[in-house]
């Protein structure tokens, strides 16, 4: 009698089987892990090193050769500076494509270009963003070395993010709405203006802030532009002469003296819990203004 | 009466005439604002326009006084002696390919292992808390990331590797391993995830372990996505600048070393610049050609990344 199921191989076979997944389930669990402990560490360690340096001094004082006295006020209103410029000028570019793209535009060889030129344009490095700054708004337009040319530079960087989280925050708005508005005898621009972009406005803001902390850490356009990382002055215009934190942060780490390495890791600490309230607001926003239709 | 009347009518065709007026304007505006939001949409397009053609002019000028055949095939990149410079881009290319070869190493591996952990074992409690983390490495500004491998990974790796310089091409090149982790896993999680169900509760059905799902089923059906987005995070290795500017150092060598100091092309852009290159020199036209050549690896990269994920994509 010939058996069909070797019950004791199948199991044998099986066991081996399951161990194998086992471990492995824990090999990519583990790997997993990973990104988590850097983080920590990081953390753990810039916040160790610079700490005890955030006293008021620190936000109130200017740049300083001598380390003690170094402060990043110069830093902070200028990062300010160059945030909200960056907003103005990046969110009237970004949500007015994204309203032709989504309103206007016909599905024509045009609009592809358009479309791909923008997915193109957001795999571009950074210092290349840097060199067009450089070139185009510091000697061609002539801003010279101020807020307004890196806040051009920054939007231009940013306008592919805010361009693709606006247009999904438009097309996420139900056609149902626009025709109500249309039936009410509301023209086009009306409803675009009265109906979409307020349902919009939610998912338009949480991806303009995201692309926005993703500006205010950028360090390599800023270099390549020609930011000063010294400067003992408040900007009073946008055409001023500015510094900005991750310049500032950039400077103090190539400098060999281990306070500096401290005070560096302090501004450290700050850039980050700006980037963490920013990223807060964009959770918030999305959190409390999800449309649900 | 006949005086409340004529009023009436009066106003009546007042507000006729105020409508038709009122009607004029929005039809105007109706007109402007499309083209407006179309010029609008063009800046987009003017930004490659520019970058393309600010790259290439100044490239052309730079290769008016040195040689093009020099730039591909010399060996060696001593720009800053103005009289006898020499400008072979090859040291710098070498260098930006060694951190993204280590960055790669380090990221493949472990990214695709979280991909497949977040999409084929993770319950949704899970995910909902290790996705935002991913996010949080990705958001980090380089030059954090810069900072740390400079002064943790650095004098880490010494402790193992004792001639191991300062500044070198292996702890930038691990750190840049770390920030394209989060978009390797998330991108290919997100192909891992589109693969439907159905296929997967097939194989179940037949008797496979979660662990050949996910190695025999999913990782093949969604493996047009998980190389896009494994050829995309090398691009943004390549084009990476803070991190190895800051660690790496600023000696571009020829040689295969990743134990002493380099200079990738990006580090290069950012030292002549911050030097603040005399208008109009060698050497700031140099970082043009430099810009144009990363310009050329990452385009190529993005574009390859595009095609695979279009041209090999499944369709369920």
């Amino acid at each position: 009698m010939t058996k069909f199921i070797d019950k004791d191989k199948v199991s044998k076979n099986m066991s081996s089987r399951l161990t194998k997944n086992s471990i492995l389930k824990g090999i990519f669990f583990l790997a997993t892990l990973f990104g988590l402990v850097v983080l920590v560490v990081l953390l753990g360690r810039i916040f160790t090193q610079g700490y005890s340096h955030l006293t008021w001094d620190f936000f109130n004082n200017f740049a300083s050769r001598r380390p003690e006295q170094a402060g990043i006020k110069a830093a902070l209103i200028g990062s300010i500076w160059l945030m909200i410029s960056t907003i103005v000028i990046s969110f009237a570019l970004g949500v007015g494509t994204a309203i032709y793209l989504e309103e206007y535009a016909k599905k024509n060889k045009l609009t592809n270009l358009i479309q791909v030129n923008i997915s193109n344009l957001a795999g571009v490095p950074s210092v290349v963003f840097g060199l067009l700054g450089l070139t185009v708004f510091v000697r061609l337009l002539g801003f010279g070395v101020s807020i307004l040319a890196a806040a051009f530079t920054m939007s231009l960087l940013i306008l592919p993010v805010i361009i693709v989280a606006s247009q999904e925050a438009i097309r996420a708005v139900p056609k149902e709405l626009r025709e109500a508005s249309y039936g009410m005898g509301a023209t086009k621009w009306q409803t675009i203006l009265r109906v979409v972009l307020p349902s919009a406005v939610p998912g338009i803001l949480t991806g303009s802030i995201l692309a926005l902390s993703r500006a205010v850490g950028e360090t390599a356009p800023l270099i390549v532009i020609g930011i000063p990382a010294f400067i003992t002055s408040l900007p009073s215009s946008v055409l001023s002469n500015f510094t900005a934190l991750p310049m500032q942060i950039y400077n103090w780490t190539g400098r060999p003296q281990e306070a500096f390495q401290e005070i560096a890791a302090a501004a450290i600490l700050v850039m980050l819990v700006f980037l963490i309230v920013m990223n807060s607001v964009a959770v918030y926003i999305r959190n409390k203004y999800a449309n649900r239709y | 009466m006949a005086n409340s009347n004529s009023t009436k009518a009066m106003s009546v065709q007042k507000m006729i005439a105020e409508n038709k007026s009122k009607k004029n304007v929005s039809q105007s505006v109706e007109k402007i604002v499309p083209v407006a939001l179309f010029l609008l949409a063009a800046i987009s397009v003017l930004t490659t326009v520019g970058i393309v053609l600010t790259l290439i002019f100044e490239t052309i000028t730079f290769f008016g006084s040195v040689s093009i055949i020099e730039y591909v095939t010399s060996t060696e990149w001593y720009p800053f002696s103005e009289a006898n410079g020499s400008y072979g881009v090859w040291p710098l290319v070498l260098s930006t390919l060694k951190i993204a070869f280590i960055a790669t190493v380090l990221a493949v591996p472990i990214g695709l292992a979280s991909a497949i952990y977040l999409s084929e074992y993770a319950s949704d409690n899970v995910r909902r808390v290790i996705k935002p983390v991913l996010e949080v490495l990705a958001g980090i500004p380089t030059i954090v990331y810069g900072f740390f491998a400079l002064t943790f990974l650095t004098p880490l790796l010494k402790n193992f590797i004792p001639e191991l310089s300062t500044f070198n091409a292996l702890s930038p090149g691990l750190i840049v391993g770390v920030m394209i982790i989060p978009m390797i896993a998330s991108l290919s999680e997100d192909a891992m995830s589109s693969v439907p169900k159905a296929i997967r509760e097939g194989a179940l059905a037949m008797g496979s372990t979660r662990l050949e799902v996910a190695l025999k089923i999913v990782l093949p059906a969604a493996m047009s996505g998980i190389v896009a987005s494994i050829v995309l995070a090398i691009s943004r290795a390549i084009g990476e600048t803070m991190i190895v500017t800051v660690a790496g150092g600023s000696t571009p060598n020829a040689d295969w070393s990743v134990t002493d100091s380099i200079q990738t092309m990006t580090a290069y852009i950012a030292q002549v610049t911050t030097g603040d290159a005399g208008f109009g020199t060698i050497k700031y036209y140099s970082i043009y050609s430099v810009g144009f050549t990363l310009f050329l690896f990452t385009l190529a990269m993005n574009m390859l990344a595009q095609f695979i994920s279009k041209r090999f994509r499944e369709e369920y």
